[in-house]
């Protein structure tokens, strides 16, 4: 078998999923490694579900095979359950915490669960979960909108990930806008001591 | 990664592209000298690249009033001997085939490539056609790239098979390999020609019947040719991994897939990739064939190989097993991807497949459909139409909303519920004039600016010409908002950003003969319930266009200026009376787990719309 490591991201429209996505594929790509990536993009400008998924290592297709993922990054709790089919117990999920309810939910078209149940359920499923207060950390680093980076720093501090630190603040510099770089990277570094393993 | 990087990165750089930025660099790499599109998803971002780079590029680029006019402005720069690019999604080129199908006949002096980007499972589509049968149905070469790297390829390419044969080159990609990311080497970039001479000669150009015949004998003499080029071509290639017991015909995304699997569960297998589809290589399946005990066709949508397979089967006489689509190994329907496959491989090889324990959740999860925007304008004609409509005690069941592609469409959602009818681009109209003929419901028909323009005009022309009882709403937003925000020819600026003349709507509906043609700003709801009440009772084709820039474009306006205006909800003057969640719906206002209504400030987007719909004043700008 081929050594591939395979990422979920899953998010709303509007959490910067995508952007970080990118800063990590385009650091695999500077590690000489090869690596594809499926992004969504169209219909749902914002408040959708997001999802990119990615293989990095020697891979054709960037879909990720159910239960199959080495690693999740929830930008959203309930958007953590609805890519649940794609890892297993020994996956790595970090999840924020803070929940984002759609306009279904007030127009009680449809139901948000309560957190605790969310919360509850992945802690039976999974052995490595890793839940973060991303909007608190972010507004800590400085602004809410880098809760993306929190997360991010987060998942590149878990076991196995194959990209360096380094390669992923210099990613970081190339991919988002100079003027936020400072707030971003604090907020990178905080979500990287969340996670004590 | 900066997008001018796509043009200015060097020859053996590296760059993690999407298929459609890859396709971009294809196309400088093909030495393009002009490119022409109509926005759609999923091929819109190959445009978007273009509209920032096409300058610096010495490339003309424009977004065409719709995918038939894009058809030809390439088709003449290339009969010009300028090599040229279009590019639509795959619901595009019907709009274009008329054009399409006889471009193919007439054939071109410069490399033409036309590209279709299908949409297997219909992300952002109404259909799932397959368009390597429109490959067939016009007698066009197609290209199928399966990652980023050969979408760049396979451009450079395209051009010079096109420019070999004189013939455009078709090129399909789907939404997976589009919004695909992947690491491109780069090869130089070719400086096409500035200008083209035309050449007259009314045998090659001109379709009439008695020309026709010719170039019709002309085609198929090419496509034979054509046919041995993909015969002997390095494109379709063998992956022989041992053993002779299957042998798996696949292309495109299908390809990465099956590639997946194979590796995953080490299968000895032989794999057909074919990236130069058609006319199909006969000869070179065929060997394949006879190399192999049974085959496997993998591929998205269609059984179109399968076919093909099973008619050299025939022709040939030969007894081997062809699974596929046809036989139920593999679904007709919907995207692949490594578990589809995977199970549909498990039914064919003697091994069993690595299978994985699969979680799911009992709970129920909330819906985030596609949704209008914070602060988009056709949330607040939607609003302000709703209102003119209860005030002037019409029934629901009374009226039929004709809408059309665009976000507004979106109203189909609670507690709109206005679009009854929606099949194409501009379809509001027609079906508008038939339901007004047909029935005496009140029509309302809905389209977007960008929508006008494409193919709504002549529905329009229609309506005042038939005499049709209906009121057509278009929401004039500024710009193509569903692909993600391009200029169209209501906007001042044309493809490459320069000052464009602004087409007018309330021009062409004056023109085409409606009296009643009346603009208003959607944001001001009391004068738009005023227009909407005075058009409602309209007995004749009334016009209303509702004009304020898209949100996306406020936003980005706002962004640029520093302004960062957020509203929240006073807690001691709101009478929960709820107007603002349940009718006018913002998905930045909720209603808290306490019952509170409350406003989210990351997607509040500082409209101020619900300051007006507020019967208590009880929102204000938040300190």
């Amino acid at each position: 078998m081929k050594n591939i490591y395979k990422i979920q991201l899953i998010g709303v429209g509007g959490q910067g999923t995508i952007k970080a996505s990118t800063v990590i594929g385009e650091a695999a790509m500077k590690k000489g490694l090869n690596v594809v990536m499926s992004e969504v993009h169209g219909m749902a400008q914002r408040g959708g579900t997001v999802v990119t998924e990615f293989k990095i290592g020697d891979a054709d297709s960037p879909l990720i095979e159910e239960g199959a993922a080495d690693l999740m990054i929830a930008f959203e709790p309930s958007e953590a359950l609805r890519a649940i089919n794609k890892v297993n117990k020994n996956s790595f999920v970090i999840v924020n915490n803070s929940p984002i309810v759609p306009f279904t939910v007030s127009l009680g078209i449809s139901e948000y669960p309560e957190l605790s149940s969310v919360f509850e359920e992945l802690k039976t499923k999974i052995n490595h979960l890793i839940i973060i207060d991303a909007q608190k950390i972010a507004k800590e680093a400085g602004n809410i909108i880098s809760e993306n980076m929190v997360l991010l720093g987060a998942a590149i501090a878990t076991p196995g990930f194959p990209i360096s630190k380094e390669l992923i603040i210099q990613s970081m510099k190339e991919n988002l806008p100079p003027k936020s770089i400072e707030t971003n990277l604090k907020a990178f570094e905080m979500g990287f001591k969340e996670v004590k393993m | 990664m900066k997008v001018k990087e796509i043009l200015t990165e060097k020859e053996g750089g590296k760059l993690f592209l999407l298929g459609n930025e890859a396709a971009v660099r294809g196309a400088l790499e093909g030495g393009v000298s002009l490119v022409s599109t109509y926005p759609g998803t999923p091929s819109s971002e190959i445009g978007n690249v273009f509209y920032k780079i096409a300058q610096d590029a010495g490339v003309y680029f424009e977004f065409s009033s719709n995918e038939k006019v894009a058809l030809e402005v390439s088709a003449a720069a290339a009969a010009s001997g300028l090599r040229s690019f279009v590019f639509m999604k795959h619901v595009g080129l019907n709009v274009a085939a008329d054009s399409f199908m006889s471009t193919v006949y007439t054939g071109v002096k410069g490399g033409m490539i036309v590209l279709s980007a299908d949409d297997p499972s219909m992300y952002s589509s109404q259909n799932e056609q397959d368009n390597r049968i429109m490959a067939r149905l016009a007698g066009i070469p197609l290209l199928e790239p399966s990652n980023p790297q050969e979408v760049k390829d396979l451009m450079k390419f395209g051009f010079e098979l096109s420019e070999k044969y004189e013939i455009p080159v078709l090129m399909r990609t789907t939404t997976r390999i589009s919004h695909m990311r992947g690491v491109v080497e780069l090869g130089p970039v070719l400086k096409g020609k500035e200008k083209g001479f035309f050449q007259k000669n009314p045998g090659q150009y001109v379709v009439m019947p008695a020309f026709a015949v010719k170039m019709r004998e002309k085609l198929i003499e090419k496509l034979g040719m054509i046919k041995e080029d993909a015969n002997n071509s390095s494109l379709n290639k063998i992956i022989d991994k041992g053993g002779k017991s299957l042998g798996i015909v696949t292309s495109g995304g299908a390809y990465n897939y099956v590639m997946d699997v194979v590796s995953e569960n080490d299968l000895k297998v032989k794999i057909l990739k074919l990236a130069f589809s058609h006319p199909f290589p006969e000869q070179a399946v065929l060997d394949f064939i006879n190399s192999v005990d049974n085959i496997l066709v993998v591929e998205e949508v269609e059984p179109v190989m399968e076919n093909e397979v099973l008619a050299i089967i025939g022709k040939y006489d030969l007894r081997k097993k062809v699974y596929g689509k046809l036989d139920g190994t593999l679904p007709r329907i919907y995207e692949f991807n490594p578990d589809i496959v995977s199970s549909g491989m498990a039914k064919v090889v003697d091994k069993e497949l690595i299978k994985r324990e699969k979680f799911s959740t009992k709970l129920s999860l909330p819906l985030r459909p596609p949704v209008l925007c914070p602060g988009c304008p056709h949330r607040a004609t939607s609003f302000a139409l709703k209102k003119a409509i209860k005030k002037l005690k019409l029934k629901e069941e009374d009226i039929i909303y004709s809408s059309d592609i665009g976000c507004y469409a979106l109203a189909i959602q609670e507690p709109y519920k206005m679009a009854d009818y929606c099949i194409s681009m501009g379809s509001s109209l027609g079906i508008g004039c038939g339901f007004a003929k047909a029935t005496d419901q009140k029509v309302i028909s809905f389209i977007g600016d960008s929508t006008f323009f494409h193919a709504g005009m002549a529905g329009l022309v229609n309506a005042v010409h038939n005499r049709d009882s209906l009121l057509l709403v278009v929401l004039d937003n500024r710009i193509t908002g569903m692909t993600g925000g391009q200029t169209n020819p209501g906007t001042p600026l044309d493809g490459m950003g320069n000052p464009a003349p602004e087409v007018s709507i309330e021009g062409i509906a004056q023109g085409a003969g409606a009296k009643f043609v009346k603009t208003v700003d959607p944001f001001n709801l009391k004068e738009t319930e005023k227009v909407f009440k005075e058009a409602l009772q309209c007995e004749e084709v009334a016009v209303v266009i509702t004009k304020h820039p898209c949100a996306m474009l406020t936003d980005a306006q706002n962004k640029k200026n520093g302004i960062n205006i957020k509203y929240a909800v006073n807690q001691e003057k709101c009478i929960k009376c709820l107007i603002c969640v349940k009718n006018f719906s913002c998905p930045a206002i909720y209603i808290e787990k306490d019952g509170l209504v409350s406003i989210n400030p990351l997607l509040c987007d500082g409209c101020g719309l619900c300051v007006q719909v507020c019967p208590k004043k009880a929102i204000e700008v938040k300190k």
